[in-house]
């Protein structure tokens, strides 16, 4: 394997200033904080779709937007927080940012593919949102794209769709070879894999669920677009196709994907946690097994999500019990972070309130996925509202919980600035706030006979409709003091110093924010990044609350 | 202070597991249940909403003691505990979850078993539950043969075994030959057909006690037949027919829902099924019926 020299990377020809953020810069940290702008930029994009989906819901008649509207906004609104949101910035922003100083690198194994791997992202979302302009339609079968409904919703705005799909999930191949290759052969020498910080094993374990699982979703769509374009019959009905089939291929990335979304955050949390409790990560061994655990597991779970389709007993059966059995791993990552958090000294700060935000919600998101795992618990329930319930617990109230906390965490390195606490404070009081209302009582419509996917709905439910509603006026109010302290802290904030948080892992170990190459000498050895209690604290710099 | 902690410790598991099961029990989120396969649902439900509170309790209580006892003082510079792991420990909380989960798991099973789930499609899928229920070699009740013996890809099958739980005298309705019903779904309506009185209705209409055998089918896009007050969903699908055998037991009139995304009018695509007593239904068919020249 050909890995770049780092002193290939002409940091020389790179412009400078902010100027580097819009150019094809080779520079991991660099192309890690365009990961983060672009993700937020489609944050606040899918945001909004999501406020006209909340609008509509408020009446129980379909009155704000026509019903083809609502269903490509709903699209829209899934595809853009997956594909432009939660899989770049759990993965792209954070892992580009610390794997290489967390392997001692000075930067990725392949900055080229690395920055291509970002650029294909703009474009591709631009596509995606502007499908209205190009096409005439957006896409409007949603994230899920079942045929035969997508055969039959405007062609146009479908292929558009697929086109933009395709582009997301070769940059995330991209991305995830990179990491893999990364981890396993750029590791500063001495520096064993068992020292790593555990978020470079999440993201060892994410990346092969990427590269195992994102060409087969590739694969399916390639097929799809063939039916819509070239009218082929793979899988149309009347041509002899199968539907379910479509199915199968589908979820077999789309279980996967929702590791892919998680797994980063299991690692970014198992890095914050430490630092601010003051106390090495608890059981660091287990943990890693109980990654690698989830990732085989994550791989044989998919067809939970066709319980109600045309699937024959036994593999209800199979498919039940090895979900199930994904809680075992699972479990074990909490009960260690608690354990971690037990006897320590902890820092009631905005990035461990996120993080225990976090673990709270996943806890929930967790045990309603426990019930949905069970076929008989699932026929029920399935594609209503709890399952909404169920996966914005997991989606949201867990990994943007963590993006937040990591934010709050890593922004001194970033810019060498402090976040203002006190609105970091009312960011996470009006998120955690917000978030519960939206999606608590969503549990209760699913049950009690609200399908999701749906502009009208049974006037019975409107009450709990509007408390949802509520609530994701209140979520949408709270990325206020966010945007605010990260503008005003990045112009004039408190000076942040190296580390402010007295961190032990190899990113802290250079000036923030870190000259090209990241170490101004050699690269430091780290052999425990977890080593808190040891020695007395060398007087902690931070000592507000 | 061993003792103490290993009291308080005892003390509060069992006020846990005691409130969980009260929460699990008394706390109901469903609506009315109104065929065999609901009481068998709701007691999977009450299980694992009992054993849901107690875990999400317990962590939700674990954490609130830890950020509260353990928060850092203003000044205070002290590092935590340097502990770093402890075997014993990290074993029982992987054997916990592990046996929690294998219980869920055979619990569901017989569920599903019992709701008619594992019941074999092929044939239509009506005697595995006959024969649970009697265990003796009844005879098959004379089910509709799928018609030419065409290929079933999905579903429940079997209706039988439940209906002694209906604990109403009308268990006895084993016997009776399940009801066909022919369920098309298109965008936006199900339509009913009943083979045996030649009946075609926008609405589904079923006795009380009897079973009832949906043999379904899409004609353009897949859909799902839901009826929430019976706990039950199958896709309906192009190209793939699919089975949905129930047995109401509750008169009264109850909302079928589209449960998969057709289409601009999905959120509309709703009907009802009437549950009707026996007499009544009778007399529905005859009301309904074409008039057959005899
Ligand atoms: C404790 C582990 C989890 C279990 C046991 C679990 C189980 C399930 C099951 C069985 C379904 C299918 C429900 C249905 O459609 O009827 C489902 C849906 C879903 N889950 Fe989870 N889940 C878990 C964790 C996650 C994670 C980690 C994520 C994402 C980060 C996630 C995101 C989703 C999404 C997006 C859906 C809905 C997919 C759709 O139909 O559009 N879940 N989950
Ligand atoms: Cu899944
Ligand atoms: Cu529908």
């Amino acid at each position: 394997m050909t890995v770049a020299d780092p002193s290939a990377l002409e940091p020389r020809l790179q412009p400078s200033g902010w100027l580097r953020y819009f150019s094809f810069s080779l520079d991991h940290k660099v192309i890690g904080l365009q990961y983060l702008v672009c993700g937020f930029f489609f944050y606040l994009v899918g945001g909004a779709l999501a406020g006209v989906i909340r609008t509509e819901l408020v009446s129980p008649i379909a009155d704000f937007v026509s019903r083809d509207t609502y269903n490509e906004v709903l699209t829209l609104h899934g595809t853009v927080m997956i594909f432009l949101w939660i899989v770049p910035v759990v993965n792209g922003a954070f892992g580009n940012y610390l794997i290489p100083f967390y392997v001692g690198a000075r930067d990725m194994a392949f900055p080229r593919l690395n920055a291509v791997a970002f650029w294909m992202i703009p474009p591709a979302g631009l596509l995606l949102i502007s499908s209205y302009l190009l096409a005439g339609a957006a896409a409007q079968s949603g994230w899920t794209a079942y045929p035969p409904l997508s055969l039959t919703t405007p062609a146009a705005g479908q292929v558009v769709w697929i086109l933009s799909v395709l582009l997301l999930g070769g940059s995330s191949i991209f991305g995830a070879v990179n990491f893999i290759a990364t981890v396993l052969k750029l590791r500063r020498p001495g520096l064993k894999m068992m020292q790593l910080p555990m978020y470079c094993w999440a993201m060892l374990g994410t990346s092969l669920l990427v590269v195992l699982s994102t060409p087969v979703l590739a694969g399916v769509l390639i097929l799809l677009s063939f039916d819509i374009i070239a009218h082929t019959g793979f899988f149309n009905p009347e041509l002899g196709g199968n539907v379910v089939v479509y199915q199968h291929l589908f979820w077999f990335y789309s279980h996967p994907a929702v590791y892919i979304m998680v797994l980063p955050a299991f690692g970014l949390v198992s890095e914050i946690l430490p630092v601010h409790a003051r106390k090495p990560l608890f059981g660091y061994t287990t943990m890693v097994y109980s990654i690698m655990g989830i990732v085989f597991l994550g791989l044989i779970v998919w067809a939970h999500h066709m319980f109600t389709s045309g699937t024959p007993p036994w593999m209800r059966l199979f498919f039940t019990i090895a979900t199930s059995f994904i809680a075992v791993p699972t479990g074990i990552k909490f009960f260690n972070w608690l354990a971690t958090l037990w006897g320590g000294k902890i820092a009631l700060n905005s990035a461990m309130l996120f993080s225990c935000g976090f673990i709270l919600n996943f806890v929930f998101g967790g045990i309603t996925g426990i019930t949905l795992a069970q076929v008989p618990f699932d026929i029920h329930v399935h594609d209503t509202y709890y399952v909404v319930g169920h996966f914005h617990y997991i989606v949201y109230g867990g990994t943007v919980f963590v993006i937040f906390a990591a934010l709050y965490h890593w922004y001194p390195k970033f810019t060498g600035r402090l976040l203002n606490e006190d609105l970091g404070r009312l960011h996470f009081l009006l998120t955690f706030i917000g978030f519960n209302l939206c999606f608590l009582p969503q549990h209760w419509l699913g049950l009690n006979g609200m399908p999701r996917r749906v502009a009208e709905y049974d006037p019975a439910f409107t009450t709990l409709n509007q408390v949802s509603s509520v609530g994701a006026l209140i979520m949408a109010v709270s990325t206020l003091p966010l945007l605010l302290n990260v503008v005003v802290t990045a112009l004039r904030g408190q000076p942040a110093g190296d580390n402010p948080w007295n961190a032990l892992t190899p990113e802290w170990l250079t000036s923030s924010p870190p000259p090209v190459e990241n170490w101004h000498g050699e690269a430091p050895l780290v052999a425990e990044p977890y080593g808190y209690g040891h020695a007395p604290a060398p007087a902690l710099a931070e000592t507000r609350p | 202070m061993q003792i103490r902690t290993a009291i308080t410790a005892a003390l509060a598991t069992t006020a846990l597991v005691g409130t969980g099961l009260l929460v699990g029990s008394r706390v109901s989120l469903l609506p009315v249940a109104a065929s065999t396969n609901a009481p068998p649902y709701d007691s999977l439900f009450q299980v694992l909403f009992s054993i849901g509170t107690i875990l999400f309790l317990g962590i939700l209580i674990v954490l609130l003691y830890s950020l509260i006892r353990f928060r850092r003082r203003p000044g205070d510079v002290a590092e935590g505990l340097p502990i770093e792991g402890n075997l014993p420990l990290e074993i029982v909380w992987t054997a916990i979850p592990a046996v929690v989960i294998l219980f869920v798991g055979i619990y569901s099973y017989d569920i599903y078993d019992r709701m008619g789930g594992m019941a074999s499609l092929d044939h239509g899928g009506m005697h595995h539950g006959a024969m649970d229920l009697s265990g003796m070699d009844q005879v098959q009740p004379a089910s509709t043969p799928p018609s030419s013996g065409e290929r079933i890809w999905g579903g429940i099958g079997s209706t039988q075994a439940y209906l002694d739980q209906t604990g109403d005298g009308r268990a006895v309705a084993t016997a009776v030959p399940p009801l066909p019903v022919e369920v098309t779904a298109m965008q936006f309506a199900f339509i009913f057909h009943y083979p045996d009185s030649a009946i075609t209705s926008g609405e589904l209409h079923v006795p009380v006690g009897q079973p009832v055998q949906l043999r379904m089918q899409a004609r353009d896009v897949i859909h799902a037949f839901w009826v929430p007050e019976f706990r039950l969903k199958q896709d309906v699908i192009p190209g793939q027919p699919t089975v949905l055998s129930l047995t109401a037991t509750r008169p009264g009139t109850y909302p079928v829902i589209c449960a998969e995304l057709c289409g601009p009018y999905h959120g509309g695509m709703r009907t009802s099924v009437v549950v009707h007593e026996p007499e009544d239904f009778l007399a529905w068919v005859t009301q309904n019926a074409p008039q057959v020249s005899a």
